[in-house]
């Protein structure tokens, strides 16, 4: 059982980078706690921005950051960061092309019992509206470091969604095949395609699992990548399986009748 | 200074220009901030053509970026581009479009959304006290534009941070789209709303430009904390029949408004030499 969660895995990929690279700047909105960035804080201040409980202002300091030499990663609960600051992302990182990786901490349902005010279902779909800006996805803690040490070699606009708890390995160390913007195939099958993205990879793989001993060869496509999406994989999969599902923490605002 | 004083009104034929032949444009907040931009491009900033991206040149952000004809003039009569250019504006196909954005040289930051120009100033304020870098951050601001929320985020951290390397100007004309900005969302007391958050503020007369020469230079003599100031400045400034008028906001005069005006800024120009 794995109890390190993906927002821990940041924190460790960012302090090592830190140590050496004196362009990294971590911003939060009083959510250092929750983005598990009690440590980077601590250990590199003079790295570290405190915009306090302001999400939109969290977003343009880092796009100012950013365009005068910072590598800025503003990380918040993904509910606020995504649909509060939406036409920050919109107008300071994406339309103004700043070095921004915003990175959104206990996405989907990960609050639970906290309710709807905490749930941020609408990210995918309100970050991927816009132009230039990528959203990525990953699964697990393996997945989670390559992800990170890819978006740190480039200048380019990103959200990164991840969850609150720990989840289970998908993959495991020194055996986790990773190519930026590619779809990773997890699980070999020819009746049905499961492309699922983040957390639920983990259960699209056990459900692979399971349609196995009912005799249904079920592959498992990790969309990490949801924008941009890896066309090349999805085709491919409609062509050689029989039926795509896709699984997502996500919503797409339809209500009962 | 008397010199700047001539090329503001130059700017401001420049700007009418643009404005009557696209037949588009915001003529009340250009020659409202025209003083403003003159005393920074010609006298405080620390800018020049040829070196757009040194790491420590002076940064601008045009707030309230629909005032973008004032900002496109003055930005190619200090060689960032040829003047030529501008007989595209908001033409189809043409990046001189409506609002400032940074396919253009010398823009730093998109802009048009009001509210933002504050917090992104902040961002690289705070970017300057990391390097340890001497470069200032300038934005200027609509008074209209001071009912946005996220303008006080951007203020509280700016407070919060003492950035002295900051200067926000508040190009208070009084008037927004829908009127008087009193009638609309009272801004009135001003000093009090900046001191509480921890700002230097200076008030100065926003078309002269000796008074914007001081309050330039009192803002970067000023330590520990950063500075707004609260330019009182008049809508349409330089042309009589545009002169604090609300529908000036955004109207395209006509052909004998156009050829009346001109003949007005050219008389003001030359006044302005003498």
């Amino acid at each position: 059982m794995n109890n390190i969660p993906n927002r821990q895995i940041i924190c460790e990929v960012l302090m090592d980078k830190a140590k050496e690279d004196k362009d990294i700047v971590v911003l939060c909105s009083d959510s250092r706690g929750s983005a598990s960035l009690t440590g980077f804080a601590n250990t590199y201040p003079e790295q570290f921005v405190e915009t306090g409980i302001a999400e939109q202002n969290l977003v343009s300091i880092s796009a100012g950051l950013a365009k005068c030499g910072k590598k800025a990663f503003a990380a918040s609960p993904a509910c606020f960061l995504s649909t509060r600051s939406m036409e920050q992302c919109k107008v300071d990182v994406a339309y103004s092309n700043t070095n921004v990786k915003l990175i959104g901490i206990s996405g989907g349902i990960s609050y639970g019992a906290l309710g709807m005010t905490h749930h941020s279902a609408q990210d995918i779909a309100a970050l991927a509206s816009i132009p230039n800006m990528r959203v990525y996805l990953p699964s697990d803690r393996f997945q989670t470091k390559a992800l990170m040490e890819h978006l740190l070699e480039d200048e380019k606009p990103a959200y990164i969604r991840v969850g609150r708890n720990p989840v289970e390995d998908v993959y495991e160390e020194g055996n986790m095949p990773f190519k930026m913007n590619e779809a990773t195939v997890v699980s070999e099958g020819k009746d049905v395609t499961i492309i699922a993205c983040g957390e639920l990879v983990r259960a699209a793989k056990d459900a692979a699992e399971e349609l196995g001993k009912l005799g249904v060869s079920a592959r498992v496509l990790d969309m990490y990548c949801v924008k941009p999406i890896d066309q090349t994989a999805v085709l491919k999969a409609a062509k050689e399986t029989k039926a795509i599902v896709t699984i997502e923490e996500h919503s797409y605002g339809v209500d009962k009748a | 200074m008397e010199n700047l004083k001539a090329k503001s009104f130059e700017l401001r034929k420049d700007i009418w220009k643009m404005i009557y032949k696209a037949k588009t444009g915001h003529t009340g907040g250009d020659f409202s901030i025209c003083d403003i931009l003159v005393s920074l491009y010609y006298k405080h900033m620390n800018i020049s053509p040829e070196s757009t991206d040194h790491p420590n040149r002076d940064r601008f952000i045009l707030s309230k970026g629909h005032s973008v004809e004032a900002y496109y003039s003055v930005l190619a009569d200090r060689g960032f581009f040829p003047k030529e250019e501008l007989e595209t504006y908001s033409q189809y196909q043409s990046k001189y479009i409506g609002h400032p954005n940074n396919k253009i040289n010398g823009i730093e930051m998109n802009s048009g959304s009001l509210g933002h120009g504050l917090p992104v100033a902040v961002g690289m304020a705070l970017a300057g006290k990391m390097d340890k870098a001497s470069y200032r951050v300038y934005t200027v601001m609509g008074d209209g534009e001071l009912a946005e929320g996220s303008v006080w985020e951007g203020a509280m951290a700016a407070g919060h941070y003492k950035l002295d390397n900051l200067t926000a100007v508040v190009d208070r004309n009084r008037l927004q789209i829908s009127g008087c900005t009193e009638n609309v969302m009272s801004q009135d007391n001003q000093d009090a709303r900046w001191g509480s958050f921890g700002w230097h503020v200076i008030h100065a007369a926003g078309n002269d430009l000796k008074a914007l020469d001081e309050a330039f230079t009192q803002a970067k003599a000023t330590k520990g904390k950063p500075t707004v100031i609260i330019a009182d400045t008049i809508k349409g400034y330089g042309i009589s029949f545009t002169e604090n008028k609300a529908e000036w906001h955004h109207k395209v005069p006509t052909e004998a408004e156009f050829e009346n005006g001109l003949k007005e800024l050219e008389e003001r120009r030359i006044a302005a030499n003498e």
